[in-house]
């Protein structure tokens, strides 16, 4: 038991007091760091790339919630029968859960090519011509773009979390509503939505914290670009951690980054208290 | 079956196939990509079209020239330790925190559950100056112990909760036959955890062989990168060999792809455990 929580000590839990520390400070990653009290945060207020990747971050947010997350659980829903061959489309749809986001971005980054790539080619064929753009290199679309490439794990992902929470749902329930005369949409608002309150709670408390953190994607895809337009902070972090080694500044970030999630975290961990106390 | 039926159950297939395609389109073209030579990508541009000829000379390519055969063999020795550490460790913290009594037990757990819902941003820049410091900068060690440590939050919790399922009676027999704590770990619990373990091990597979973050971080020599960090690089190296790079992705997406066809059922029941806190 010993080895565990020394480990844990070292690697992960005084680490995060360690940034919080480096965060008062100026620090080069080389020489000593030098405490400078709330300087990083002052800079960080007056910086318009921390806007520009914090108001990125904001956008990968909102998509994150209003797409993957009622997508998964349309998807959970419409597979979750008991026909043969369901399995199969059900392993389709998984698949790119397994896959590492810097391939998802490999594949997707050549899918936005803009002159042989899937997506313009598709589109100069089908006489949409116009609608073509350069993808990656647009800054008012980049982001967007960056999205859509999380959004497919992250679909699969809540999907899963979804069909766990409808195994919860008896059998017995449903043929109960369906006697009372309840239709496919009544029975699902009234009957099974309340009973996955709990798989929900956690989907979305999943894919806030995904859409906060995502880093993979940026820096394979554009690195931030182009002219930082697609900037979220946990790039901009390493970025100026370990490229401009400014750490402090990084960590400072870090600790803007961690405040946030936290405050989701802690809304989330809040709403679980509160339906046990209900119950 | 009445013909209602008999339709509706025909549209929900018809759904469910042109769903799948969709969803699996970038592996198609990855996949077709991968067998094209940059004439025929560049002069016949529409994806629809297949290969001309089938030759694996572009994942050759990749795996050869392009190093993915070095990537590869960094990826399972960096994996492998840092998921059975991370197991075995786990295991044994997650039986001393589900069957003991002692001072700090909630908090142990508590810590542990905690320390898994913080960004791993926030540990960047200290795990790379200890890592540094103790002289592990730039080597496998380094990726692993971090991976063993931080992975160590959800395994414990994960596996706490299932030792707590098996009967402590169970236990007081074998130390009334005199069998030490280790034993009764290692000769009970473990046997007992397999399924659990099983689950815990897929997942944990996958997540860290995919793992790009500290690979990149920990590690500054291209003959030590895993297998993410590696395509990053090959990428750098053959821009714009769209045939090539969708051959060096494949390769990369294989080893997770073929672990999780296999063992589908742990993947997905680790992963609905592990919702269910």
């Amino acid at each position: 038991m010993l080895i565990p929580v020394i480990l844990y000590g070292i690697w992960v839990i005084a680490p995060i007091f360690y940034t919080i520390f480096l965060s008062f400070t100026q620090w080069d990653g080389l020489t000593a760091p030098t405490f400078i009290g709330l300087g990083n945060y002052v800079d960080l207020f007056n910086d318009p790339i921390f806007y520009t990747a914090l108001f990125n971050n904001i956008k990968w947010l909102l998509i994150y919630v209003l797409v993957p997350l009622p997508l998964g659980l349309a998807f959970a829903m419409f597979f979750n029968r008991s026909l043969p061959g369901v399995k199969i489309f059900k392993t389709a749809i998984y698949l790119p859960l397994t896959l590492s986001f810097v391939v998802l971005s490999q594949i997707w980054t050549w899918i936005y090519q803009p002159k042989y790539g899937a997506i313009n080619v598709t589109l100069e064929a089908i006489g949409l011509g116009n609608l073509t753009v350069a993808w990656l290199s647009n800054s008012d679309i980049v982001t967007y773009a960056l999205v859509v490439v999380g959004c497919w794990p992250q679909t699969a992902y809540t999907m899963v979390l979804f069909l766990a929470g409808l195994q919860n749902v008896p059998t017995e329930v449903m043929e109960a509503a369906k006697v009372d005369g309840a239709n496919r949409w009544q029975r699902f608002w009234k009957v099974i939505l309340p009973l996955l309150k709990p798989a929900t709670i956690i989907a979305v408390a999943v894919t806030i914290i995904q859409s906060l953190r995502m880093f993979a994607i940026v820096n394979v895809m554009t690195r931030g670009g182009p002219f930082r337009s697609s900037e979220v902070l946990a790039n901009y972090m390493y970025v100026e951690g370990f490229k401009n080694y400014s750490m402090g500044y990084a960590s400072a970030l870090a600790v803007i980054l961690f405040l946030i999630i936290l405050l989701f975290v802690s809304v989330y961990l809040y709403q679980i208290f509160k339906t046990e106390v209900e119950y | 079956m009445s013909k209602r039926r008999v339709l509706w159950v025909g549209s929900f297939y018809l759904i469910a196939i042109v769903i799948s395609l969709l969803w699996l389109f970038p592996l198609f073209i990855a996949g077709t990509t991968a067998f094209k030579s940059m004439n025929e990508i560049v002069q016949n541009i529409y994806w629809w079209n297949l290969p001309d000829e089938f030759t694996f000379q572009y994942f050759a390519e990749a795996w050869n020239q392009g190093g993915m055969s070095r990537y590869f063999i960094n990826s399972f020795i960096i994996t492998v330790p840092s998921v059975l550490g991370a197991l075995f460790l786990s295991a044994l913290g997650g039986f001393a925190l589900a069957k003991y009594n002692f001072k700090y037990n909630k908090l142990i757990l508590g810590i542990f559950i905690a320390g898994n819902m913080i960004p791993f941003q926030m540990m960047m820049f200290p795990v790379f100056e200890i890592s540094n410091v103790l002289g592990l900068y730039d080597t496998y060690l380094a990726v692993i112990l971090f991976h063993v440590s931080f992975q160590m939050g959800f395994c414990i919790f994960f596996l706490r909760n299932f030792i707590r399922t098996i009967p402590t009676d169970l236990l007081d027999a074998a130390r009334v036959d005199g069998s030490s704590e280790f034993r009764i770990f290692l000769q009970i619990v473990l046997p007992l955890t397999k399924p659990a373990l099983a689950a815990l091990g897929i997942l944990e597979f996958t997540w860290i062989w995919n793992d790009y973050l500290w690979g990149l971080v920990l590690l500054a020599s291209d003959n030590l990168r895993p297998i993410t960090v590696g395509l990053v690089s090959l990428q750098g190296e053959y821009l714009s060999k769209w045939n090539i790079i969708s051959a060096g992705s494949l390769i990369a997406a294989a080893v997770p792809l073929i672990v999780f066809l296999v063992f589908q059922r742990y993947f997905i029941q680790g992963l609905m455990m592990g919702a269910n806190k």
